[in-house]
């Protein structure tokens, strides 16, 4: 099981930190990133694996939205499972 | 492997395009609720809704943020409350809405659907005393939705029924009309209603079906906006495939929340409504999708050939995302519930009988129009008859949800906040269809009813 995070804002210092923090306080495994800066603007896709997250799925993306309205970021938690009903047959 | 490409397209969908799920509706079984006494009945009806959908809306909010996506209503649709009112002939049905209204409360949804009679060939016990009680049942409940079939393909049209509905279409009207005359914006009347419909006000639970089970209703107007304005110059069989590719797409979210819906709940997964309902927010309207065609505004000639192709790309796109196709599954038109349509209805490119013609190649009916509140109920009658024609000659749903503007004039707003929205008073035809209605009797079905 894994869930996708994405962030786009205002480039700053600690963003890819407190992100994978976050992650890693719930026991979420980063598998994969991506992360661009152009100009300021900061924009990252990170794959993280949830199968073993000490704690509800729900937990995790509510103080990932937290951040976000924190430093005036925009932070998506969604599960894979959306991705792949939408994009695949 | 997932791409960049498909998470940033899906983010921009529910982000700036309105994509979301509309609705999960919670379908209830209440046919072991019967009692020949009412206030036992009353009780029984409250124990099984509340006890059934206890969790409907905290599964709801826990999916919103398991997926990232937006359901914005939790609904439970129920057995029509006329065969519950058809055991106790002595109570009053309106006992039965207040219990509903209750259960609705208690389980936090949205709307409730079936406070209903399916009278399509005549009417049987319970169901006139439940009709002649909507008016005061949408008066005094909030949540509470009504609907009644007047006809059917196989049936023909109960006209008996359509002259009752036009009454009470206006006395529901008169009974709310301090409060922007809501009470006939819950109300449907129907011609081919469909039994497992998740999108009020005409939702209920027929007695074909399980005895509880999720259906999901899906929207996405602003999404299959978005994807043709990427064409401007596109034949017209391409924009079809377009809007397919599209729909395909929203309906396979619509699959998902409702089969993840099913397992977190343990009740079995009934449909997807693959329909494409707009809200009166800005980008989510079905008359911009026809505009951005390539019509000046909706309404003018050309808007009802841009719908069937919109209506028939929308269905075959969605019918193989999903392993259960039901309820209406088509495009909208609820006049003030679209901000296009708000738009083209005060410009006077859209009229009456405009929508009416729409109707003929859409997914529902004369929906959420509101009319001047001088209307007779004959002239509403009249209108009932006219779609639910339309609709039993044409094999398909027909609804009709007019709001009489009890003391407003054409041009006038009603104001219902919300996604029932605003709208303006429109045009009707001032010419008496009284004596026909006053025949009564019943139109019989076509020829093609006869298909065994």
């Amino acid at each position: 099981m894994r869930a996708v995070i994405t962030v786009i804002g205002k480039d700053a210092i600690g963003i890819l930190h407190k992100v994978s923090g976050i992650c890693a306080s719930h026991n979420a495994n980063v598998i994969e990133v991506t992360q661009s800066v152009l100009q300021d603007m900061f924009a990252m896709i990170m794959m993280v694996d949830i199968s073993s997250i000490d704690s509800d799925f729900t937990a995790l993306s509510d103080e990932m939205a937290a951040l976000g309205n924190a430093e005036g970021l925009a932070i998506h938690c969604m599960h894979e499972d959306i991705f792949n009903s939408m994009h695949r047959i | 492997m997932l791409n960049t490409v498909d998470i940033l397209e899906t983010i921009h969908m529910i982000q700036d395009e309105c994509l979301d799920i509309r609705t999960i509706t919670m379908g209830i079984s209440l046919l072991d609720c019967i009692d020949p006494d009412i206030d036992s009945a009353c009780r029984k009806v409250y124990d099984k809704i509340t006890s059934r959908a206890e969790h409907l809306v905290r599964t709801g909010e826990q999916i919103e943020k398991e997926y990232g996506i937006p359901i914005v209503h939790k609904r439970i649709s129920v057995t029509p409350a006329a065969m519950l009112a058809a055991a106790c002939p002595q109570g009053d049905p309106v006992k039965l809405a207040h219990a509903l209204q209750r259960a609705a409360d208690t389980c936090g949804v949205n709307f409730l659907g079936g406070y209903s009679a399916l009278v399509h060939k005549g009417f049987s016990a319970g169901d006139l005393a439940l009709i002649r009680s909507i008016p005061q049942a949408l008066a005094e409940t909030g949540n509470v939705c009504a609907s009644v079939n007047i006809g059917s393909t196989r049936s023909g049209i109960n006209m008996d029924a359509a002259a009752l509905m036009g009454q009470i279409v206006c006395e529901a009207a008169q009974a709310t009309a301090d409060r922007q005359c809501i009470g006939p914006a819950k109300l449907v009347v129907f011609c081919n209603a469909v039994e497992d419909n998740p999108f009020m006000a005409g939702a209920f639970h027929g007695v074909g079906e399980p005895d509880c089970e999720i259906h999901v209703g899906v929207s996405g107007p602003g999404v299959v906006r978005a994807a043709i304005e990427k064409y401007p110059d596109a034949p017209l069989d391409e924009l079809a495939d377009v809007i397919k590719k599209t729909a395909f797409k929203i309906t396979r979210m619509g699959q998902l929340v409702g089969a993840r819906a099913s397992r977190m709940l343990g009740v079995p997964f009934g449909i997807v409504d693959l329909s494409l309902a707009p809200t009166p927010a800005v980008g989510d309207s079905v008359a911009h999708i026809l505009e951005g065609m390539g019509l000046e505004q909706c309404g003018t000639h050309g808007t009802t050939a841009a719908l069937a192709l919109l209506n028939d790309a929308v269905k075959k796109g969605g019918v193989m995302a999903s392993s259960n196709v039901g309820g209406l599954s088509g495009a909208f038109i609820p006049v003030s519930e679209d901000a296009g349509m708000i738009a083209a209805a005060q410009a006077g490119t859209l009229c009456l009988e405009k929508l009416e013609a729409m109707t003929a190649v859409c997914s529902v009916g004369l929906d959420m129009i509101v009319v001047p509140g001088d209307i007779t109920p004959e002239t509403v009658s009249a209108i009932l008859a006219d779609e639910a024609a339309i609709g039993m000659v044409n094999n398909k749903t027909t609804a009709v949800r007019l709001i009489p503007a009890i003391g407003k004039k054409e041009g006038d707003m009603l104001e219902f906040g919300g996604l029932l929205g605003s709208g303006p008073v429109m045009p009707i035809g001032r010419k008496s269809a009284a004596k026909f209605i006053s025949r009564g009797g019943r139109i019989p079905a076509p020829m093609h009813s006869i298909k065994n």
